[in-house]
């Protein structure tokens, strides 16, 4: 792969993917955990599965993995059937939510535990444990039992484990979830990086939407069994093929109407008698006369005080809330109509508007194009 | 006030271990090193306060380790001690061997049935020990259920002979001692992570494997305690063997009745027992080591 060419093989129609799933389907008794799933996963992709506590993420990872039987539809890997094909059968890796680190081992016989039960050559399993522990950079660690690391080496260890016997595929399921926010961005990255290093093809579950943006080349995010959208993390934000996905990624502004007019590229939603609609860019499922929704992220919405008449899209607020965080401000402006926009502003630009404040008159706007009429 | 109640709460356990053991230990080493006689109590010397200093000096020039050197003299003294060893070592492997399945299968059962089958397990305590003796004596002998079964179905022609055999012996130690090994087995097998062996079975095990690799070494802690707590006590078991065993099941404790009971020979009786606690003293401190270490 070249650097200038851009690593997209799911916009190849020749490309072959290295996991497929097929109308996969998933009952436990009379609750379907995973429904009618299709989904292609090609090789050395960072491929993020997302989606709110219970929609079916471990279980998806746990029938990849080997521990589940599919109730239905087909899973290949590497264009071979699953179907009956235990866990210690698969050219695949798990790295655990909880870790599950052998107590009873030090972290350099954790490491050894799989390579010992493979056909490696004796000499050569000290050579891999000790590339792998220099991977993740616990080689001063190799003595310690799992209950004498931190939370963050743990992780690793088990990191270093799951990727010791060089699996075509980790599963990795909330790998991030027991670390602190700060541990937890810095890790995303060494991921990324072992990920590249590796060449392995990852798939990691999260609930954690900014950790899917950060890692993933590609996301699939999932509501109760289903898989709502694929894409890479720069779709899902601007062009979110439904409210759910728009609203699990991210901030955003939902304003529901109805669809007034949709003209190629471009539609317009009519939210209320005597307002002027909005014209933003036609989305998914959006159809002429149907009831829909307009979303906007913040940070596309402009905050004035006198009324930009150059704008088709303006409206009239009070301001409800200011919040800095930091290097952003989001101000909660409600409008007339009753409904509550806010509207983000990098901080460098604070001051411009440092006019403004709790309980002022001002005037919303955004461009014809900033966003979205989705279907509802 | 706050004060003067720490060392009496420190001081509690202590007392409470010189009452109950101390003081009687003791008094059964007094006894071993005295002499048999005739009278009440059955050895001399006795000692007597109102003498003063020449009555404790001449109570103790009568001490002796006579009674530890006739445990030497007589071989029958020795084979007991082995053959309870041997016989609570094998009963204690064989309640293992039972015990190890039960406490995994109970760790393996669904969450709601396990409060049940734990109460199962301790239910025969709910009844007398010697009632439920009497009832294996019931079922092993000739003419008892076990042997009216298989002669029943045909598989046997004539009866087994099973009560009064060492068979009888461990079949009774290890149904009365099973719930020791069960126990400790279970908690150990119960806190185990499940997850621990999915990642064997990631890692290339199949079950089998993934049993003996990462079930096995962490349910160790259990299988020890669960060992000492049948080794100990089957050791000097007497009611078992005097009930289940025949003429020729020779254990230490059977001895120490005996000598006690029949002999009236309370100073070798006492040298008796402290000898089989003495050989006590080396598995009791391991365990002790076991649940340090474990804890
Ligand atoms: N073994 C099981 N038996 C019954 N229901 C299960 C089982 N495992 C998972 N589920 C159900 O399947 C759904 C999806 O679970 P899971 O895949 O663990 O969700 P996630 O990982 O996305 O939080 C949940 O509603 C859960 O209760
Ligand atoms: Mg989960």
């Amino acid at each position: 792969m070249s650097h200038t060419e851009v690593f997209a093989p799911w916009d190849d129609p020749e490309a072959t993917p290295l996991i497929s799933c097929q109308d996969v389907t998933k009952r436990y008794g009379e609750f379907t955990a995973i429904e009618r799933l299709t989904l292609d996963i090609f090789p050395r992709e960072f491929f993020a599965l997302l989606g709110p506590s219970g929609c079916g993420k471990t279980t998806l990872m746990r029938m990849l993995g080997g521990f589940e039987d599919v109730s239905g539809g087909r899973i290949t890997i590497d264009g071979q059937d699953m179907a009956g094909i235990p866990p210690n059968k698969r050219a695949v890796n798990m790295m655990f939510q909880s870790y599950a680190l052998f107590p009873h081992l030090t972290v350099w016989d954790n490491l050894a535990f799989g390579l010992k039960r493979s056909d490696m050559a004796k000499d050569q399993i000290g050579d891999r444990v000790e590339a792998m522990l220099k991977l993740v950079q616990l080689q001063k660690f190799a003595k310690r039992k799992p209950h004498q690391l931190s939370g963050g080496q743990k992780q690793r260890v088990a990191l270093a484990r799951a990727l010791a016997k060089g699996p075509k595929l980790l599963l990795l399921d909330e790998p991030l979830g027991a670390l602190d926010k700060k541990l937890r961005q810095q890790t995303q990255f060494e991921l990324m990086d072992i990920q590249e290093k590796t060449g392995t093809t990852f798939v990691i579950v999260t609930h954690d939407q900014e950790e899917a943006m950060t890692v993933a080349s590609r996301i699939a995010v999932m509501d109760e069994g289903r898989i709502v959208q694929v894409d890479t993390p720069g779709r899902i934000y601007e062009a979110p093929n439904s409210v759910y996905v728009a609203d699990f990624i991210g901030d955003v502004n939902v304003i529901r109407g109805r669809v007034s007019a949709l003209n190629g590229e471009s539609a317009e939603l009519n939210w209320g008698e005597g307002k002027r609609p909005i014209r933003a860019t036609a989305g998914a499922g959006a159809v002429h006369d149907a009831s829909g929704a307009f979303v906007i992220r913040p940070e596309k919405v402009t905050i004035a005080t006198e009324e930009p008449t150059d704008r088709h899209n303006r409206v009239k607020g009070v301001v409800e809330d200011i919040a800095y965080l930091g290097n952003l401000s989001t101000f909660h402006v409600r409008l007339e109509s009753g409904d509550l926009i806010s509207a983000q502003l990098a901080n460098s630009r604070r001051f411009a508007n440092r006019g403004i404040t709790w309980e002022d008159p001002v005037w919303l706007s955004w461009s014809d194009t900033a966003g979205l009429v989705l279907g509802d | 006030m706050r004060l003067s109640s720490r060392p009496v709460l420190i001081g509690l356990p202590y007392l409470w271990l010189l009452l109950l053991f101390l003081v009687p230990f003791g008094i059964v080493l007094k006894i071993s090193l005295s002499d048999v006689a005739i009278a009440i109590p059955p050895y001399v010397p006795v000692l007597d306060p109102s003498e003063g200093w020449a009555g404790i000096t001449g109570f103790l020039s009568q001490l002796d380790f006579e009674n530890y050197v006739w445990l030497t003299q007589d071989d029958l003294y020795w084979k007991a001690y082995l053959s309870s060893v041997r016989i609570a070592a094998i009963s204690t492997a064989l309640t293992l061997l039972v015990g190890f399945p039960l406490a995994y299968a109970m760790a393996r059962a669904p969450e709601q049935w396990r409060p049940s089958l734990l109460m199962l397990v301790i239910l025969p305590f709910w009844t007398s020990f010697l009632i439920r003796v009497y009832a294996w004596i019931g079922i092993l002998s000739n003419e008892g259920f076990l042997n009216q079964a298989l002669m029943g179905i045909g598989l046997i022609d004539a009866p087994l002979t099973i009560l009064n055999t060492n068979a009888a012996v461990y079949i009774g130690i290890v149904y009365t001692y099973l719930p020791f090994m069960v126990l400790p087995i279970y908690a150990t097998l119960e806190k185990m992570d499940g997850s621990l062996l999915e990642a064997a079975e990631d890692l290339g095990c199949t079950r089998l494997q993934a049993f003996w690799a990462v079930t096995v070494p962490l349910s160790r802690p259990g299988v020890i305690a669960g060992c000492f707590l049948v080794f100990i006590p089957a050791l000097g078991e007497f009611v078992i063997p005097s009930l289940l065993g025949g003429s020729d099941t020779l254990m230490i404790g059977k001895v120490l009745w005996e000598e006690f009971f029949s002999n009236r020979d309370w100073p070798v009786a006492s040298a008796v027992a402290i000898v089989l606690l003495l050989i006590l003293v080396v598995p009791i401190v391991l365990f002790q080591r076991n649940q340090e270490r474990s804890a």
